[in-house]
């Protein structure tokens, strides 16, 4: 049976409504999407959820306490609770540098985490 | 250390990076950002979730990642810093004063200024929140650097007042970082900020977000304990037996931004009420000759990417202004808010400009339409002079239209410019 779900993208700024026409796991039709971004999004999001996740891990003897970190790609939404807790546990020397691998292969995802700045040492 | 150059930016966010650049890249030799804080980036630093350079790189980037980009460019090119100095005066004559812990009191002189001081949020008093004055209250942005920079968490038990971006954003961030955010309040009928926002924030989270309704008191004596919450009609007289007392620890106001003008003011420069930043032409350029405003110092922008922008054309009228110590102008013209439009930025058009480059408008919907929309440019008689379709209107999101440099003809034989948004 085709089932009708209604979904706003959230791919860009724009914010397009969608509507994913549906049989059990395959996407039958996307509606409403301004680009092919949107459509791969519409797929995504019944099939497989994910989204960019950011937070921050603490830095020993930095500029800051904290150096902002961000997953290199899109992470499972039904795991990012989880992703918060182990990222509770990171603890950095500095310096750190932008794009290094603050945890590898995140709960098994393949997905790295990694610093979104530099970090320098304290003056 | 130099007393004279080319251009001085105050503020080193998108726009003072993105000026910086500019003016450097347009021939202008000796280029200075004064910079109040330790570091360079502006509020950037603080914003370090994903969604940054969409539109000008065609890549999601985190705010920290974004301003680091800029940063680079700016040491690169030469540019001059001053950190960790505040700036106390302009003059019209573009003269600035500042003082920092190793120099004291300094003086310099510029042949251009490109105001970039960004915004700040109102606050409790703006909205005048009315009951008691306990610890716990504070602005988003505030919040933002506490847990983003700081590394302090806040509370515990939040309660969000407006759906600002800042606002659901920060809903996102305290739910990751272990809190409970009871509800998000927003006083107009529909969203203020982006709907992306509300769906990654909001929805993705469970949080709770109620439309037309507001806090009506604040409770606790030394620490927030509650709020009162209340349904508001549209003229936000409060509904009566819509009361809810939610428990909290916390409460945070996501409820505007002010482009920050302080300085502009001492240095002669007008502002539009209705957008409290100053009045500009198409190249950035103040009622002042040569002081020049870029960014969220001009109207509050909702994405950074065409803070960057306005920063590139601000940075390059300061160059040129500060090579030849005029610009070239043609004739100006309005660009006045038409139907359904709240504000048009730039104010006003130099009709020769468009022969060498195009033209960015940017304004505000009134009243949100929620179908397939036209925003056009109009002449005196109603001939469409440049138009773009849009799925919708939202006064939380701004409408973007280029007048692209083959309407040149038609811009120099119109008298008025008046922008529209209309349904299709």
């Amino acid at each position: 049976m085709t089932e009708v779900s209604e979904i706003i993208c959230v791919a860009c700024p724009k914010g397009c409504p969608l509507q994913v026409r549906y049989e059990g796991d395959k996407v039958l039709e996307v509606l409403g999407a301004g680009c092919q971004r949107g459509k791969d999004y519409a797929i995504c999001e019944l099939q497989d959820p994910r989204r960019m996740v950011a937070s921050t891990v603490k830095v020993k003897g930095g500029l800051h306490p904290l150096v902002p970190v961000y997953t290199r790609s899109a992470f499972p939404k039904p795991l990012i609770p989880q992703l918060a807790q182990a990222l509770r546990q990171v603890e950095m020397p500095a310096p750190v540098v932008i794009d290094q691998v603050v945890l590898e292969n995140a709960l098994g995802t393949g997905i790295d985490i990694i610093a979104s700045r530099d970090m320098p040492e304290a003056s | 250390m130099k007393q004279t150059y080319d251009v001085i930016i105050i503020g080193s966010g998108p726009g003072g990076l993105a000026a910086a650049i500019a003016a450097k890249e347009n021939g202008a030799e000796d280029v200075l950002i004064i910079e109040r804080d330790v570091e360079l980036g502006g509020i950037l630093v603080q914003c370090i979730h994903n969604g940054f350079g969409l539109e000008l790189f065609d890549k999601d980037m985190p705010g920290p990642a974004y301003a680091q980009y800029f940063i680079e460019k700016v040491k690169g090119l030469g540019i001059h810093i001053l950190m960790d100095t505040m700036v106390l005066d302009i003059t019209s004559d573009r003269k600035i004063y500042a003082i920092n812990k190793d120099q004291g009191y300094i003086e310099l002189n510029a042949r251009a200024v490109v105001l970039a001081m960004g915004c700040r949020e109102r606050t409790r008093a703006q909205i005048l929140l009315p009951g008691a004055r306990p610890a716990g209250v504070y602005t988003a942005g505030t919040a933002q650097r506490f847990v983003n920079v700081e590394g302090h968490m806040p509370g515990e038990k939040f309660v969000i007042l407006g759906s600002g971006d800042i606002g659901m954003i920060m809903a996102r961030r305290l739910t990751i970082e272990g809190a409970r955010v009871e509800r998000v309040l927003e006083i107009m009928p529909y969203l203020t900020g982006l709907t992306r926002n509300y769906v990654q924030c909001l929805l993705d989270y469970g949080i709770t977000l109620q439309k037309q309704r507001t806090v009506n008191r604040i409770i606790g004596r030394n620490r927030v304990e509650a709020i009162e919450a209340v349904s508001v009609d549209e003229k936000w007289n409060p509904i009566s037996g819509s009361k809810e007392i939610i428990p909290c620890d916390t409460l945070l106001l996501s409820v505007g931004l002010i482009p920050e003008n302080e300085l502009s003011k001492k240095a002669g420069v007008l502002l539009d009420p209705i957008t409290n930043g100053p009045y500009v032409d198409d190249r950035f350029m103040t009622n002042v000759p040569g002081i020049f405003a870029a960014g969220n110092v001009v109207h509050v922008y909702d994405l950074v990417d065409w803070v960057t922008e306005a920063g590139y054309v601000a940075g390059k009228g300061a160059a040129q202004f500060a090579q030849s110590e005029k610009i070239k102008a043609g004739p100006q013209i309005a660009l006045e808010a038409g139907e359904n439009i709240r504000y048009v930025v730039p104010h006003t058009l130099d009709k020769d400009h468009l022969a060498e480059d195009l033209v960015r408008l940017q304004m505000r919907a009134i009243v949100p339409i929620e179908e397939r929309v036209l925003v056009t440019v109009e002449d005196q008689n109603g001939a469409v002079i440049a138009k773009k379709g849009e799925a919708y209107a939202r006064p939380g999101e701004i409408l973007s239209l280029v007048i692209k440099p083959n309407a040149y003809e038609a811009v120099q034989k119109a008298t008025s410019l008046k922008v529209n948004v209309r349904k299709r």
